[in-house]
């Protein structure tokens, strides 16, 4: 038998061995001292199976129904990435084992990163970060590494992002240090260069820009984008929520991208959101490699081996090696859909994005009329007596969860659909129907709305409420 | 709902003078578009302000939207009941609601504001 833990075991330290509680609470300062038995819930065994078997039966995911959630591309997660996951060899596996005794785990980690380096054109890549907003701080971090490197002269002190970034944009900038300024978008929905070109300069360090953005458009004049920003030498980061939509058909560093981070739960089918942890793998060009947290996985003959050697790293930005298991998944996902099956997932997403666009565009307003990429948004039309939060609502009614609302700001009344290319023509006919009946309802009885939703379990909630007076604890029922 | 006493920004705050100090609060325009408002985030007292710089937040179930101040000046007193009714910000935007007073360093800057009729115009556009 081993000795080293149950050796320790074996002589407990003077106080715990008298068996004496007394003498552990004369080391603690009176103070801190709980007096009282603290305030528990009491059930029964049974009835807590019974609680959470009835939440779980509550719940809403995408294994139960459609989730058209924008900006979140809800794909399908196959179960076979679950399996994979689960092999003792992988889930077993302990961060502090001798390189020899992984070579398996560590040549899987290097073969995700081969796959994400092929669809994505860059030549360096981290799988740290531990989710979409982690690895857009390590973006930046590195793009600050790289000019404090470049110039010690230069105070690049501005990150620049358009009106339709994700929120996680400018506060990142503004968690790492930088000043944000906006970008406005044009008329079209993109980025407007007119105003672009005003704000750049030699303060600006990068610009965060998503693309597809969040109106669901492709940023047409990417290239002249990526030409000004790297011409005012600055760096151009890349948002890789919205990567779905290019995935096989065009790769970010040809864009002009320098760092993009992958949401590894959302393009690459690993659980998402609640179900989480999820995975922001990190992917460079060339330059910024010499910046990557450490440890790199890297090859050497046939053995994989971690490289702490990284001249300018900015260090570690998470413990070990980021959420290991959700690269495992990624893994499993790229293996079953295979070079064929990938190149499509783009393609899929967008056309089914547009075949909903295309069932809705009449009925509801449709402010940017472009085709989309994977997503898309329209709003109520003017004059009906209802907004977008009563359709969401009403939507719920007809058993979907609502897209997202609100969002992307500079659209009134914003109603966000991502449909992923995971679901089938039937309930993409199926959602559309409903949401052609709830536009009729809209305009013939919008007091329906008003009042939705009236087949869930619970009815409208007082939002304000919820958020104005949180109980986050137990208390006791008063 | 434009009361005819006050004067607007484009960033739809309204000012209330008051000799050399100013009232300043959203407009019912404003709040309706927010939607239910949670939280305020209110300046220090002392703060000084320039015209257009942010000088707070409004939170909604929307949104989170930062506040600009219409005038410069120092910030003399905040609106304390905010921080535990900030829903006086949707029922009474023009009263009740108010966020700061400011104590103006540059009084001409309120000629430069607008109207109540000009505002009413600039919201019918859907600005």
């Amino acid at each position: 038998m081993e000795k080293s833990i149950f050796a320790y075991q074996s002589e407990p330290t003077e106080y715990i061995k008298s068996g004496d509680s007394g003498a552990i609470e004369a080391l603690i300062p009176e103070r801190f001292l709980q007096r009282q038995e603290p305030d528990l819930p009491q059930a029964t065994e049974q009835d807590v199976i019974r609680h959470f078997s009835r939440l779980a039966g509550l719940n809403y995911s995408v294994d139960t129904g459609f989730y058209p959630l924008g900006s979140c591309t809800m794909k399908y997660n196959p179960k076979i990435n679950e399996a994979v996951a689960d092999l003792p060899g992988l889930a077993g596996v302990h961060p502090y084992q001798d390189e020899k005794s992984i070579q398996g785990v560590l040549e899987l980690a290097y073969g995700l990163e081969q796959f994400l380096l092929a669809v994505s054109g860059f030549q360096g890549l981290t799988l740290q970060p531990a989710a979409g907003a982690h690895g857009e701080i390590t973006g930046i971090l590195l793009i600050k590494a790289y000019h404090r490197l470049a110039s010690k002269k230069e105070k690049r002190r501005i990150i620049l992002v358009p009106d339709t970034a994700h929120g996680t944009n400018p506060a990142t900038a503004a968690l790492a240090g930088y000043e944000v300024r906006q970008v406005k978008s044009d008329e079209a929905g993109d980025i407007d260069l007119a105003d672009l070109k005003q704000n750049l300069s030699p303060e600006v360090a990068a610009l965060m820009l998503t693309n597809p953005n969040t109106l669901g458009l492709f940023e047409k004049n990417i290239l002249q984008v990526s030409k000004m920003v790297h011409e005012a030498g600055a760096l151009l980061y890349g948002d890789g929520a919205n990567f779905n939509a290019l995935l096989g058909l065009v790769k970010p560093a040809d864009l002009g991208f320098d760092v993009m981070h992958f949401n590894l739960h959302k393009t690459f089918s690993t659980p998402h959101g609640g179900g989480g942890p999820g995975a922001g793998a990190v992917g460079v060009v060339e330059k910024l490699i010499p910046f990557l947290p450490v440890p790199l996985v890297k090859k050497k003959g046939e053995k994989f081996y971690f490289d702490y050697k990284v001249k300018h790293s900015i260090g570690k930005v998470r413990s070990f090696y980021g959420n290991f298991l959700i690269a495992v998944r990624a893994y499993a996902y790229f293996l079953a859909l295979g070079e064929e099956g990938i190149k499509k997932v783009g393609r899929q997403s967008i056309l089914n994005a547009n075949y909903l666009l295309r069932k809705l565009k009449d009925v509801y307003e449709w402010p940017y009329r472009r085709s989309c990429m994977h997503e898309f948004v329209i709003t109520p039309k003017t004059g009906w007596q209802v907004n977008t939060l009563d359709i969401a609502k009403r939507i719920i009614d007809y058993g979907y969860h609502p897209p997202t609302i609100y969002f992307p700001l500079i659209v009134h009344e914003a109603m966000m659909i991502e449909p992923t290319e995971t679901e089938t023509k039937n309930t993409l006919d199926e959602f559309s129907a409903a949401l052609l009946s709830i536009a009729q309802e809209a305009q013939t009885t919008p007091e329906l709305l008003k009042k939705a939703p009236v087949n869930s379990p619970v009815g409208r909630l007082d939002e304000a409420r919820a958020a104005r007076q949180l109980i986050l604890k137990y208390e006791k029922a008063r | 709902m434009v009361p005819a006493e006050l004067k607007y920004s484009e960033s739809h705050e309204w000012v209330k003078q008051e000799g050399n100090t100013v009232i300043i609060g959203i407009t019912d325009y404003a709040q309706e578009e927010l939607g239910d408002i949670v939280f305020v985030e209110v300046p220090k007292p002392g703060r000084e302000l320039k015209q257009k710089e942010s000088f707070g937040v409004a939170e909604s179930v929307k949104a989170v939207s930062d506040l600009f101040s219409p005038v410069s000046g120092k910030v003399v007193a905040v609106n304390e009941e905010l921080s535990k009714t900030p829903e006086l910000v949707n029922k009474e935007p023009y009263t009740g609601g108010w966020i700061i007073k400011v104590e103006l360093s540059q009084a001409g800057e309120l000629s430069g504001l607008m109207s109540a009729e000009q505002y009413e115009k600039l919201i019918k556009e859907g600005h």
